[in-house]
């Protein structure tokens, strides 16, 4: 809660595109209602790098690919009430997690020596501390830490994060009609 | 490519009048041939046919006994089920793969012997057993791997395994196998002596409605699981517009833990032919298909010898007893490792030359069936039932069993007993009476119903054997105090993961989800929320698959839920920091530490 007794939301894009967080941007005009009804907390929305405080939600794009999603997301577990995974990634792994079945060796190989723009004369795959070192697989984030909701949708469309958050900041259930989830 | 390998193709196809619905059989033919389907032999065969490549090769990734890679001209392949497991599967596994020093999956480096797993073959009460190609060995033990092995090693001749003959016609000259009966129980309908021919002369007596008059008045419900009213079923068929009608019986059994129509494929072949050979005369029908699993391809010879004693006697074949109005002619169709090929739908698309994926229900078979065409899917006892109320008339039948259930089962009883084996006991009988009698007394949980069927607690042991209670095909399991139930449903789930045809989203995946979140709390890293999770999963996977085998397929999660909550509730525990234990950050990132040459500072912190 912040001092002005609004609720704090707080967002993430782990192993994701940035394209869930386009699609809150696509509220648009409702944004400005939602800065009424909220403060934000650590997002890229205002660019807070670290929690401030308590957060009541907290949104989760992308996946864990690495052990720096790892850490962002037990942090986002410590510091929210909720937790709601949004899109595909978040919540199945999505299109990061076709790396699944290729070999971390061939995913570094491809990253640091053998891609068609790498160069690369030493050959080395970079150990700077920098640089996070990533998981054996990419997992859904609720392999990983509890998720209280998971919003499917890649990404899910502007109205469906609209109407989860809004349920979820006036206590009220969060009941998506049908036609909010449904993609084919 | 080789003019041989076309030539032989060409041989083949001919050999089934290049008929593409005879696909099974022709790329079967080619596999014992050739060894494998490669990429040459699917495009030859194609253009043979006429069909398209993609659906040979379909057909050949589908099938367990199939295979599109060389293998061995010798492919063991060993059981895995859970109960041959605890028969010592896992040691004569071990031995195997040491003798050849392969793995599983493996073929020797001299190109002689292929090392396999398979799900239940029929063999649970004389477990660890194994197919060496079609002979079945049972009673394995770690010791006689090794002989199998030297023994093939120096003859490579499969059939000379068989040391000693089972008993009944296992010893036939056509059958040779060592695989017992076992009959532990004969009951008054399906293991009692017969008069051949008796029945069908009986049925030709009377008019088809009037035979299946007689089926509905026993109140004959499918013994094959689904339990659904044989005379109605008739009726359906007969009534429906469509020729020519087929009649397909049911010998797939794939249902772990079943393996009583194997018995009586074995001992009364007579008996379920004639309940085919009825059939057809109640719906009108001239073909009839046996579809037997590739399991049991070492009775094949000796089942086409009965179908052509009875061709001689008048029994089956043109004009039947006599009859210038009714001819009726059966031909075996054997399957190729696919327990979903069980479900009466997947078994049609398998006769009719296709990957064995089911259909969607309806319009049901008996509506359009094999190509289209009104047909009956029954049982391989539920015809053996036929035959017997034929005989003896439907009110012996009825004064059999309970109320809703008239007539007899065959069970068949493994695991943890004394006496495992095939049991015919009346319907209505206790679960505990059923224990005595295979000496399973002291069991702690009891799965009625193979793999998809029900884990049942002690505490409910007294409820009875019968379509309104427990229903099953046939399987019981018994499990003694010493097993983990959670472990035994997960096994299921492995099986179903296998053996799901990967049509729909809830099966294919469901599963999988499944058995992760099982393993999970089974590893003792689960919480109280996860068996609310599995209650939900399974739910979907139960209401949203397609066919029977997701339907069923989340039951060992569902029965064990609810009859076994004490042994979940006794290993999750209720965690407060939001973390899933099951997720180790040092082991995940364990792979990339050892590529980049640096420890994680977020891992070991
Ligand atoms: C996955 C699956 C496997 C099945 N396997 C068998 C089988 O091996 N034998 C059998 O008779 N019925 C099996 N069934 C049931 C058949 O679909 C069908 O109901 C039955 O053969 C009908 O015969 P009945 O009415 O005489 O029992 C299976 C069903 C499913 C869903
Ligand atoms: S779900 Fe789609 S939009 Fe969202 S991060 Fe993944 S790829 Fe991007
Ligand atoms: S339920 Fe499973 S086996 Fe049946 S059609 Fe769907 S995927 Fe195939």
């Amino acid at each position: 809660m912040s001092q002005n007794g609004k609720p704090k939301v707080a967002t993430t894009s782990l192993a994701g595109c940035f394209g869930c967080h386009m699609s809150l941007l696509d509220i648009d005009d409702r944004i400005l209602k939602l800065v009424e009804l909220v403060d934000f907390d650590k997002s890229p929305v205002d660019d807070i790098k670290e929690f401030t405080g308590r957060c009541a939600v907290g949104l989760i794009e992308g996946g864990c690919c690495n052990e720096e999603n790892v850490r962002v997301l037990r942090d986002f577990r410590a510091h929210c009430d909720i937790l709601i995974a949004v899109g595909d990634c978040a919540t199945m792994g999505g299109i990061p997690a076709l790396r699944n079945n290729i070999p971390l060796q061939e995913c570094y190989d491809e990253a640091y020596r053998n891609g068609p723009t790498v160069y690369n004369p030493s050959g080395r795959i970079p150990d700077d501390p920098e640089l996070p070192l990533l998981l054996n697989r990419v997992y859904p984030i609720q392999e990983v830490v509890k998720i209280d909701y998971f919003l499917p949708g890649c990404p899910p469309p502007a109205d469906t994060l609209w109407a989860a958050l809004t349920a979820l900041l006036g206590n009220q259930p969060v009941q998506l009609p049908y036609g909010l989830l449904k993609y084919d | 490519m080789s003019a041989s390998l076309e030539a032989t193709t060409r041989e083949v196809c001919a050999a089934c009048g290049r008929d593409r619905t005879r696909l099974m059989d022709i790329v079967r033919t080619l596999q014992e041939r050739l060894g494998y389907i490669g990429g040459d032999t699917a495009a030859a065969l194609a253009r043979e046919l006429g069909i398209h490549r993609v659906e040979v090769e379909s057909m050949v990734s589908f099938y367990a006994f199939l295979s599109h890679r060389p293998q061995g001209r010798i492919v063991i392949r060993l059981c895995n089920d859970y109960l041959d497991r605890m028969l010592g599967a896992d040691e004569v596994a071990a031995a195997f793969e040491a003798e050849l020093g392969i793995r599983f999956g493996q073929t020797t480096p001299d190109g002689a012997i292929t090392l396999q797993h398979v799900p239940c073959i029929g063999m649970c009460d004389q477990g660890p057993a194994a197919l060496v190609n079609d002979v079945v060995v049972t009673e394995l033990s770690s010791d006689a791997a090794r002989r199998i092995v030297r023994e093939l090693r120096k003859h490579g001749d499969p059939a000379r395994l068989v040391t000693r003959l089972g008993d009944g016609n296992n010893a036939h000259p056509l059958v040779r196998a060592m695989v017992n009966n076992n009959i532990r129980r004969r009951g008054p309908v399906i293991f009692s002596p017969m008069v051949r021919g008796e029945a069908i002369r009986k049925a030709l007596a009377i008019t088809p409605a009037e035979v299946i008059r007689a089926v509905k008045t026993a109140r004959l419900r499918g013994r094959g699981g689904a339990g659904f009213p044989t005379g109605m079923k008739w009726e359906f068929a007969r009534a429906a517009a469509g020729e020519p009608k087929y009649v397909v019986c049911n010998a797939d059994e794939g249902e772990p833990g079943t393996f009583k129509d194997r018995v009586i494929l074995t001992e009364l072949p007579d008996r379920v032919f004639a309940g085919m050979t009825i059939a057809g005369y109640a719906i009108g029908a001239a073909e009839g298909v046996l579809y037997l699993r590739g399991e049991y391809a070492y009775l094949r010879k000796y089942l086409e010898d009965v179908l052509a004693r009875r061709r001689a006697d008048g029994l089956l074949g043109q004009q039947i007893c006599g009859r210038s109005d009714f001819s009726f002619d059966i031909r075996i169709q054997m399957g190729a490792g696919a327990y979903v090929c069980g479900e009466e739908t997947a078994l049609l698309s398998s006769c009719e030359g296709l990957r064995g994926d089911p259909k969607n229900r309806p319009p049901f078979p008996a509506q359009k069936g094999l190509f289209g065409r009104p047909t009956v899917v029954n049982n391989v006892e539920t015809l053996a039932c036929v035959t017997k109320i034929l005989e003896e008339g439907p009110a012996t039948f009825c004064e059999l069993g309970s109320q809703g259930s008239p007539g007899t089962k065959v069970l068949s009883i493994s695991g943890d007993c004394r006496s495992p084996g095939v049991f015919e006991v009346p319907f209505g009988i206790k679960l505990s009476e059923v224990l005595a009698l295979a000496g399973g007394e002291d069991a702690l949980a009891v799965q009625v119903g193979g793999a998809s069927g029900q884990m049942v607690a002690r505490e409910e042991f007294d409820r009875t054997i019968c379509y309104d209670d427990l229903a099953t095909g046939g399987s019981i399991m018994v499990f003694g105090p010493d097993r983990n139930v959670l472990e035994i449903a997960e096994s299921f789930l492995d099986f179903f993961i296998e053996e799901s045809c990967g049509y729909c989203t809830p099966c294919r995946v469901g599963n999988v989800l499944l058995k992760e979140r099982l393993h999970r709390i089974n590893a003792g890293q689960g919480e109280s929320a996860d068996l609310d999770y599995l209650q939900d999963l399974a739910q979907t996977v139960k209401t949203m698959s397609r066919c029977g085998l997701g339907q069923t397929s989340a039951n060992p999660v569902l029965t064990t839920l609810k009859n076994f909550r004490v042994t979940y509730n006794a290993l999750v525990r209720k965690r407060t920091n939001g973390l899933v234990p099951a997720f180790d950050l040092a082991a995940a990132v364990g792979a990339a530490e050892a590529l980049v040459g640096r420890k994680s500072e977020h891992a070991h912190a």
